[in-house]
């Protein structure tokens, strides 16, 4: 069924899909309308599931913990300085090993008060220990809530899906709604091997040595590494029933080209409106929309970077007294294998300025003007 | 591609027009990109929303600088804004006003429709005299003017989209694409 809906809804429908059991969350700015429709849902019962209302975002983490350690599928959302206060509980959900799916609308950080997008929020989570997916349109969103659900239960480790503010959480588009019947195919119930039950009684999270804590660590760096392996294989399992594959990355004209834009988040779509100009140009520009930045996936990122001659990173985010977060892990990606290709590190779009197709021509012009980079950060769209 | 730009004060249901626009045109199988203005709405102030249609695939995230059309919910912002800024040439201009197109003092670049979308919701009783509920009127004249949807699509999309009176909104719909 063909719907119209905004991004915010976009994930709502993907939790309610899911059959989500409990939602938690704390029901003001900047909380968004996520939690407002799946309220309705929970009252109307549309959604079987059990709302808790509760008093900050890091209670409706906690309270996303207790569920999921209950064996119940839980939901929850939020933004920006939301997700700042969740991020002691959001260690708590990855080593506990709960595979609870949070979605998070990027909004950049305050002072200065902002409801604008930026990606700041959810990368200054990337070394809590779960999986980030960033989506482009609300097609992605309610597919990969669906999918990160299927990935973190059969791993045990927690997703968060990750949108634009207004980009995508405002904007309105047609939206193929799954059929449920279809989706439960896909995603049976959340059964966990070990519960929170008074008829087996086990502790939980309880005090750890150095004799055990490290390997708890190592294991859950060695399941996040079948991740990858499992985004794959659900995403192909998801084509067949529903006709979309959800991978790892959106890679576009990447193949023969000689600049490879790498972009994520909605700037990645304008990014592929920004390729078709400039190929009608003759220019050879690629476009590999990173969506999957937790774990990272490194391999599909080098093959498809290896024939370029330059690569462009453009964030939406800054890691301050470095440089953009996406560009750090290309970096780090291509380093030692192959040739030492130049990667050019472009920052646009913070607190929502617009990132436009012309915002990626200026980007590509400098890169095919420049042998290198010359300077750490490159800026577009900056009043100096 | 088709870009349209609405212009409204908060509290007017510019933002609901682009939607029931959006959705009557998903009936009809475009692809669709609507959208208000990314800020914080507050009634009476002017607000602004925005509608992309294609019949493919929109990638373009990008906010629209530059419609092919522009639709005057509220016509006291004729005044107070420039409802033209970046409209291309040959672009409407469809504004809700009981003045005739000549009224209006626009470059001839433009073309000027009217369309008296107030007197017919308040005829149809929706929103109070004060402050009566305009976008579903004003839609059937849009989809009139621009030839974007059949008449009966745009009112089942009124029918799903409208919880209070829909039967009403869909008349003063109906009105508005038979006067346009």
């Amino acid at each position: 069924m063909k719907k119209v809906i905004m991004g915010n809804h976009a994930l709502s429908y993907g939790a309610m899909l899911s059959r989500s059991q409990v939602i938690a969350a704390y029901p003001i700015t900047p909380q968004t309308q996520v939690v407002e429709l799946l309220s309705e849902m929970c009252a109307d019962g549309t959604l079987n599931a059990k709302f808790i209302k509760v008093e900050s975002e890091h209670s409706a983490m906690a309270a996303c913990i207790g569920a999921s350690a209950a064996g119940a599928r839980a939901f929850t959302a939020t933004s920006s300085q939301g997700l700042a206060l969740m991020h002691e509980m959001l260690h708590w959900a990855s080593g506990g090993r709960l595979p609870v799916v949070l979605g998070n609308i990027n909004r950049a950080m305050a002072p200065g008060w902002t409801i604008w997008t930026d990606q700041n929020d959810s990368l200054s989570q990337r070394d809590t220990g779960w999986i980030q997916f960033y989506c482009a349109s609300n097609q992605e969103v309610v597919d990969t809530v669906i999918q990160a659900f299927k990935v973190s239960e059969a791993l045990a480790i927690p997703s968060m899906v990750v949108l634009d503010a207004f980009a995508l959480s405002h904007t309105y588009e047609v939206v193929d709604i799954p059929d449920q019947a279809k989706v439960d195919a896909y995603l049976p119930p959340f059964n966990p091997p070990y519960r929170v039950t008074p008829d087996d009684p086990r502790a939980f999270g309880g005090l750890t040595g150095p004799e055990h804590y490290m390997e708890l660590r190592f294991k859950l760096q060695k399941d996040m590494e079948k991740v990858l392996e499992m985004i794959e294989r659900t995403g192909r399992e998801y084509e067949k029933q529903f006709g979309r594959y959800l991978g790892l990355v959106d890679d576009y004209l990447c193949d023969d080209a000689e600049i490879i834009l790498v972009t994520s988040g909605t700037a990645g779509y304008t990014a592929h409106v920004a390729v078709d100009e400039m190929r009608d140009h003759g220019l050879k520009v690629g476009n590999l929309r990173i969506k999957v930045f937790r774990p990272f996936p490194f391999e599909i990122v080098r093959r498809l970077t290896q024939s370029a001659k330059k690569i462009a990173v453009v964030d939406r985010n800054i890691s301050y007294g470095h440089h953009g977060i996406f560009a750090q892990e290309l970096k780090s990606a291509i380093y030692g294998h192959g040739d030492c290709k130049p990667v050019f590190g472009f920052i646009a779009g913070l607190g929502g300025r617009d990132i436009t197709p012309a915002s990626f021509r200026e980007v590509v012009d400098f890169t095919i003007s420049h042998d290198r980079p010359e300077e750490e950060i490159i800026w577009i769209g900056v009043k100096k | 591609m088709i870009e349209i730009r609405f212009h409204g004060r908060g509290g007017q249901g510019t933002v609901v027009a682009s939607k029931i626009l959006a959705d009557a045109l998903a009936k009809e199988g475009n692809f669709v990109q609507a959208y208000p203005e990314f800020g914080v709405e507050r009634r009476g102030a002017p607000v602004i929303s925005f509608i992309r249609i294609d019949d493919q695939q929109i990638y373009d995230k990008s906010r629209i600088y530059a419609p092919d059309h522009v639709v005057v919910v509220d016509p006291t912002l004729v005044e107070a804004i420039d409802v033209t800024e970046g409209l291309k040439d040959g672009g409407w201009i469809i504004i809700n006003s009981d003045k005739k197109p000549a009224d209006f003092k626009f470059p001839a670049k433009f073309k000027v429709a009217t369309i008296n979308a107030t007197e017919i919701a308040v005829r149809n009783k929706l929103g109070t005299l004060a402050t009566p509920i305009v976008n579903t009127a004003i839609t059937g004249a849009i989809v009139k003017i621009l030839n974007l949807t059949k008449l009966e699509t745009l009112l089942a999309a009124i029918g799903d989209a409208i919880t209070v009176k829909p039967q009403d909104n869909q008349t003063a719909a109906r009105e508005a694409y038979e006067k346009s």
